[in-house]
């Protein structure tokens, strides 16, 4: 037993030391807050990183198999501007317009109340999921490398975004945007369970932020099923060696278009909370480019390797988690504005190119050539 | 038309920058009747108004030729907005004569970084030139308070970028400078050799003798420099430096490389492709602004571009072994 502890410990080896950083620099953030620990900064904490978390998740996927997906921000934003008009949580029968190209369509309504709001959101995280299908069938069917075909897609799926929102704007439903951006607690007395969440044996979980029950809900029930699953094995065979894994008869096609997919509904997930959370929809384009690159250095940061092969979206979730708490450090610690990009990208820099040690370990120059 | 090409018993080179050549008439014809049916006249015909496009495909064009150089060893440079904006922000800053020098110094200054750290720490250059990237910028905010600076450019600059000789815009002869080193390099120099061979196979070019740490450093400090001559020139062009002036490069020089025939693994392509995909992009963000065509719709057409073309002929083969 206690040697399969150590070996599975030596194979997750970055995701261990994603968690003991990430633990040391929360810690650490905690002890030196002036308020201390509380759930209102844990709530305030888990808001500002679900966003980054789903998109790390999504780039996490492609780069298990040795790609890069350039379009997660971009797909993320789309679904967000989508959201601003599906989840509105307007009165049933409100016509769903748009005008395109000075023509105004018109797509039906959706009920009003709950089911409204639910069915909004499941077409929200279709969009996104589709998304991700496209830049699956461009990158398997079309045979172009990922991250240039990603790149084109990522300048469609901006179009449609700014075709949506040119500016800023819509809505989305209050009681929504109160339920999933708070406690459980509140959680519960919104949507009227446990007693509007008095029930008493509710009360010791009340103070948890739903985001990151959220959070931990997709990444049990959506990737640790997909890991196990023969496709997420495939998807780890493919970043290894994919001729290999042609050669041992697996679907690499079909891996290759769910991963994809998959990356495709994280992205929507995370435009859907990012909607809920600013209660609007925007297509920022350089928020979008910034979510791209802070998604690659979450995924180096969590132990995932460009290389592809190891990592897991886990791991993803805790770098995103470090990259979020590093910005959090600079409010405490009063670090002049101006100087925290510059910090946030020397501990970036400093970050990545620890991973520079397997170089000093390398016995035969020929293993440095992967 | 791909049967054309094939017809044409073309090389794999030569088929993408064919065919790349082929779009680009095809999209100055359309603009054309376009033109021609909306407003009676062909401005996209005019050799003025053609002039003026390469003057602003220049800059994409010199970024773009340093680009290709680091995909060449199948690595890439995502540092290319904030070195730019660097250089062009410290040439305002510093004035005067060595204006053009010091945005040279910063450009091949942080190339060389990049390269050390690409060649001797190994860490992957998609990552590490990001973190570059995130330095320059933190850096460039630190000097500048967040704002944009209030220097101007210098004469020397203006004129580079912004004046002409005998009719013909400045800009482009330096673009036509910096295209010839880079194509001697590639093609006359062993340098170019050792390029293509760490592309191809970066452990037989070590084994044939290779120095390919040292190549790969001097990609980088290529591509840096590439990045700064193009900030000092855009800093020229527009008369100042401001922040953010880097970030429309990056995507599109990458598009353009890869559009020309490049291979995005490394290894292959040639200059002339990269050449003709800048004009491409260049041409095609002209004809849709002609049309009135709002930014979403550019995006649009712009995305499914680069994917139709490379359909046509930048597919990958089959893994099968």
């Amino acid at each position: 037993m206690g040697s399969n502890l150590a070996i599975r410990l030596r194979q997750n080896f970055g995701l261990a030391t994603g968690i003991v950083l990430f633990c040391v620099v929360y810690l650490g953030y905690h002890l030196s807050h002036p308020k201390g620990f509380s759930s209102a900064v844990l709530v305030q904490n888990s808001n500002e990183v679900f966003t980054l978390a789903m998109v790390a998740m999504a780039q996490t996927v492609p780069v298990l198999m040795a790609g890069l997906d350039l379009s997660v921000g971009a797909l993320m934003t789309m679904v967000d501007c989508f959201a601003s008009y599906l989840m509105t949580g307007a009165a049933a029968g409100t016509p769903l317009a748009m005008d395109f190209i000075g023509i105004r369509l018109t797509f039906g309504t959706l009920p009003g109340g709950v089911p409204g709001l639910l069915l909004g959101m499941l077409i929200c995280l279709g969009i996104g999921t589709l998304g991700g299908l496209l830049n699956g069938m461009v990158v398997v069917y079309g045979r172009i490398q990922p991250i240039i075909a990603t790149l084109a897609t990522g300048a469609i799926y901006i179009g449609v975004a700014l075709h949506l929102r040119p500016q800023p704007g819509g809505k989305i439903d209050d009681d929504l945007n109160w339920a999933l951006t708070n406690s459980l607690g509140e959680f519960a007395s919104t949507v009227h369970i446990f007693d509007d969440g008095a029930a008493s044996w509710f009360a010791p979980l009340a103070w948890i932020p739903t985001p990151f029950v959220l959070l931990a809900l997709i990444a049990l029930v959506v990737w640790v099923p997909f890991r196990r699953s023969v496709a997420g094995r495939t998807i780890y065979a493919i970043g290894s060696a994919e001729g290999a894994a042609y050669m041992s008869g697996l679907a690499i096609d079909r891996a290759k278009l769910i991963a994809f997919t998959l990356g495709g509904f994280f992205a929507g997930c995370g435009g859907v909370f990012l909607a809920i959370q600013t209660s609007s929809g925007n297509a920022d384009i350089p928020q979008a480019g910034a979510y791209t690159l802070n998604s690659i250095a979450a995924v180096v940061i969590g132990g995932t390797s460009l290389l592809g092969g190891t990592g897991s979206a886990i791991g993803s979730i805790f770098g995103a988690l470090i990259l979020r708490v590093i910005s959090f450090f600079f409010r405490i610690f009063d670090i002049a504005p101006l100087l925290q990009p510059l910090f946030e990208g020397l501990i970036l820099l400093v970050a990545v190119s620890i991973s520079a040690v397997r170089v000093l370990r390398i016995k035969n120059t020929l293993e440095l050539f992967r | 038309m791909s049967a054309l090409a094939g017809g044409l018993k073309l090389s794999r080179e030569d088929r993408p920058i064919a065919i790349a050549a082929l779009f680009l008439v095809a999209i100055l014809i359309a603009g054309t009747v376009y033109t021609w049916v909306r407003f009676g006249s062909a401005p996209l015909l005019s050799p003025t108004y053609l002039l003026l496009q390469l003057q602003i495909g220049a800059f994409l064009g010199i970024v773009a030729a340093g680009m290709m150089v680091v995909i060449l060893i199948s690595q890439i440079d995502l540092s290319t907005p904030w070195t730019l904006t660097a250089a062009a922000m410290m040439a305002t800053a510093v004035g005067g004569p060595w204006a053009i020098p010091i945005a040279l110094g910063i450009g091949l200054a942080v190339g060389i970084v990049n390269g050390l750290g690409i060649a001797y720490l190994r860490v992957p250059s998609m990552i590490f030139t990001l973190g570059v990237n995130a330095v320059m910028r933190g850096l460039m905010v630190a000097h500048t308070g967040g704002f944009a600076p209030q220097t101007e450019a210098t004469p020397l600059m203006r004129s580079l970028a912004a004046e002409r000789t005998f009719g013909i815009p400045n800009a482009l002869f330096v673009w036509i400078a910096v295209s010839v080193v880079i194509v001697l390099i590639l093609r006359r120099a062993p340098l170019g050799r050792y390029i293509y061979a760490i592309g191809n196979k970066e452990a037989a070019a070590y084994l044939a003798g290779v120095n390919t740490k040292f190549v790969t450093v001097v990609c980088f400090a290529l591509c840096g420099l590439t990045a700064g001559i193009a900030g000092a020139l855009l800093a020229g062009y527009s008369q100042k430096a401001y922040q953010g002036m880097g970030d429309a490069y990056l995507l599109p020089s990458i598009a353009a490389v890869v559009i020309g025939g490049t291979n995005i693994l490394g290894g292959r392509g040639r200059y002339l492709g990269t050449l003709i995909g800048v004009i491409l992009i260049v041409l095609l963000n002209s004809v849709l602004s002609i049309m009135d065509m709002p930014e979403a719709g550019r995006q649009v057409i712009y995305g499914s571009v680069i994917i139709l073309m490379l359909l046509v002929y930048g597919r990958g083969e089959r893994v099968t072994s």
